[in-house]
């Protein structure tokens, strides 16, 4: 378990843009009548898009009205959820992946490329550009070591290339995810194992026997 | 080793299109009305006589757990909920399948939902998973505009509705009963079963949760037939897997292999071998964080399918493969994990929650060395403890690995209990 507490400076209000309101109705719509709580991740997540990274405690209260849903559940998924950031982010948020399939492979450098031009885990670099975690096993561990910067993965990383990148995003350049070596994806580097010969569909041959 | 015409996801590293256009190409959608109107029996005898195991780690038969699902509605509705909650360390298939080929996964929803007498599904994605989440929901709006998804889809005259859903970064919701809790907005905690899903699960109605890779297999099993995909792999352990090698290889990747493929032969095939060689081979995890390692000696001849592997006391797990080379701290590679389960245990079962921590900071001791010899029986006993005596699998997860490390290492980590002691009576 991780503890997880709200900022002490919160906004005074919040509020979803008309746009982001209609797209709320538009989620609550995927569940059943009266099952709206459902629907509290992806409003959440969409709070904190709005809300430059970070769900403040009014957008909490907010999201429980909207779904009808007592204040302390709604709290309560907060602080679960570790995909909820409860403080200020940088605008460029570093999740590094430090379990054993990317430890493995280098993450320790990575953490120290973190440190060295992003600062202390944890907290807002002095630019406000980035911040910085290790979190859990991020699901790309045969592209690892990896990390996710805001939405997208960058795979199959060094220290090196994950200076470039902080760089790149420093000066706001655009940087590529995924692969940084030139994989299209999980492929083996190289020359493909598998997959090399044109596929050729088999057809379902049983509709005529339905005895 | 398995054919190009062999394998299911033919699309598995992005090299074709994911759009509707290139998997039909591919050959998913074809005849599914045709499938659907053999009905539900025989689809659910088929995914029987399949032998298909589970793909999300326990490896229960699928066809059996459809089966589990009441005949006929008594007015609840019926779900099906698709587990695309990948977190389980080492493993990366599911994501391949989301963002390169959802086409067989929305096909697979519509005939098991079907089959299971559910008119809606959820697939519920990890949060972290953001692309992949677009790219499945922009492939499920094409389905819906082709008429394969909505009312009378794919012409089959059932009514099906599939939606998805996500999450927000916690491991503990890749185990059903809290992948369910999450769905119906509250924390990830699992629930105690009985009650099981089949008779009572989201929203209270009969519900089947299944992997990802487990029901985008079905369309193919059912057009192929049974006995083909039977015919793959070993007795009780049928079919094609999709492994993900990780650690110290040369290549590291995603294939899909026959079930039963040596161990060996899978990493020097498809990951271009250990680092250094097979000879500079420690260890490997065969089949998730989750599993207890295996040392070399019984990496070398071991075969990758669920019964081999449980024979040496580990297990196949959800097939991802991660590899130690001698230079691998294998006691801190170890640690990491545990310091993994601390931080995703979600703190519903004192022993899991406590426990977790507890064990951490004992490996965390064995990994400096500054612990007594006898800590490493009392850390045994104490995963012992934790094992079996928590609501979900949480638990056991956290404590296999530490019990497999000692089983085969013990010895390195009473050297350096030796050494870090030599240390001190050498600096005093």
């Amino acid at each position: 378990m991780s503890v997880r507490r709200l900022a002490a400076q919160q906004p005074e209000t919040f509020e979803f843009t008309p746009e982001n309101k209609a797209w709320a109705e538009k989620q609550i719509a995927k569940y059943p009548a009266g099952k709206q709580a459902s629907a509290i991740i992806p409003l959440f997540w969409q709070a904190q898009k709005q809300h430059d990274g970070w769900l403040p405690e009014p957008a909490i209260r907010y999201v429980a009205t909207m779904l009808g849903m007592d204040y302390i559940r709604a709290l309560e998924v907060a602080t679960f959820y570790t995909m909820f950031n409860l403080s200020p982010m940088g605008e460029h948020y570093v999740q590094l992946c430090g379990t054993t399939p990317c430890w493995l492979r280098g993450a320790d450098d990575l953490k120290e490329a973190c440190r060295k031009h992003i600062g202390p885990e944890g907290q807002v670099s002095a630019d406000g550009k980035f911040s910085w975690l290790e979190v859990e096993c991020l699901g790309a561990c045969a592209n690892a070591p990896m990390v996710q910067i805001n939405d997208y993965y960058f795979e199959d990383l060094d220290a090196a290339r994950l200076e470039k990148i902080i760089a790149d995003l420093r000066s706001g350049k655009t940087v590529d995810p995924g692969p940084q070596t030139g994989r299209r994806s999980s492929e083996p580097a190289g020359k493909l194992t598998s997959l090399t010969e044109p596929v050729t569909p088999v057809s379902f041959a049983r509709e005529s026997d339905d005895a | 080793m398995l054919e190009d015409k062999d394998r299911i996801f033919t699309n598995l590293y992005g090299l074709d299109g994911w759009e509707l256009k290139s998997a039909q190409r591919r050959g998913d959608w074809d005849s599914t009305a045709a499938i659907i109107g053999k009905g539900r029996d025989w689809i659910i005898d088929e995914m029987k006589k399949s032998g298909l195991r589970g793909r999300g780690g326990a490896g229960f038969p699928t066809g059996l757990k459809w089966s589990f699902m009441p005949k006929e509605s008594d007015g609840r509705p019926h779900y099906l909920v698709v587990n695309a909650d990948e977190s389980e360390p080492g493993t990366c298939k599911d994501r391949e399948i989301l963002r390169h080929d959802p086409q067989k996964l929305i096909e697979g929803c519509l005939i098991a939902s079907f089959a299971m007498n559910a008119h809606v599904a959820y697939i519920y994605v990890r949060g972290e998973f953001i692309r992949e989440r677009e790219v499945l929901q922009a492939a499920v709006d094409e389905a819906y505009a082709a008429g394969l998804l909505g009312k009378n889809a794919a012409g089959s005259g059932w009514d099906f509705d599939l939606y998805v859903h996500h999450g927000a970064g916690a491991y503990i919701c890749g185990e059903e009963t809290a992948l369910l809790e999450s769905l119906e907005g509250k924390k990830g905690m699992p629930r105690l079963k009985p009650p099981f899903p089949a008779n009572c699960g989201l929203y209270g109605a009969p519900t089947t949760v299944n992997n990802v890779e487990s029901i985008a297999v079905a369309p193919t099993i059912l057009r192929r037939g049974a006995t083909w995909f039977a015919g793959l792999g070993r007795p009780n352990n049928t079919g094609t897997k999709i492994f993900s090698i990780s650690g110290h290889v040369n290549n590291p990747c995603n294939v899909e292999e026959e079930m039963g493929i040596p161990l060996r032969e899978l990493i020097d095939r498809h990951a271009g071998g250990v680092r250094g060689g097979w000879d500079n081979l420690l260890a490997v995890i065969p089949g998730g964080s989750s599993v207890p390692l295996l040392p070399k000696q019984i990496c070398d001849d071991v075969l990758m399918d669920f019964d081999s592997l449980k024979a040496v006391q580990s297990g196949l797990g959800t097939a991802a493969v991660i590899v130690m080379d001698k230079s691998t701290d294998v006691i801190k590679a170890i640690a990491r994990l545990s310091a993994f389960y601390k931080h995703e245990s979600c703190g519903q079962c004192t022993p899991c929650r406590e426990g977790t921590g507890w064990m951490w900071r004992v490996m965390e001791r064995l990994v400096s060395g500054e612990a007594a010899v006898e800590e490493i029986d009392m850390l045994l006993d104490v995963t012992k403890r934790v094992e079996g005596h928590t609501i979900c699998a949480l638990g056991d997860a956290a404590a296999w690995p530490i019990q497999g490390l000692i089983r085969h290492f013990r010895g390195t980590i009473e050297e350096r209990i030796a050494d870090k002691r030599g240390v001190q009576v050498a600096a005093e």
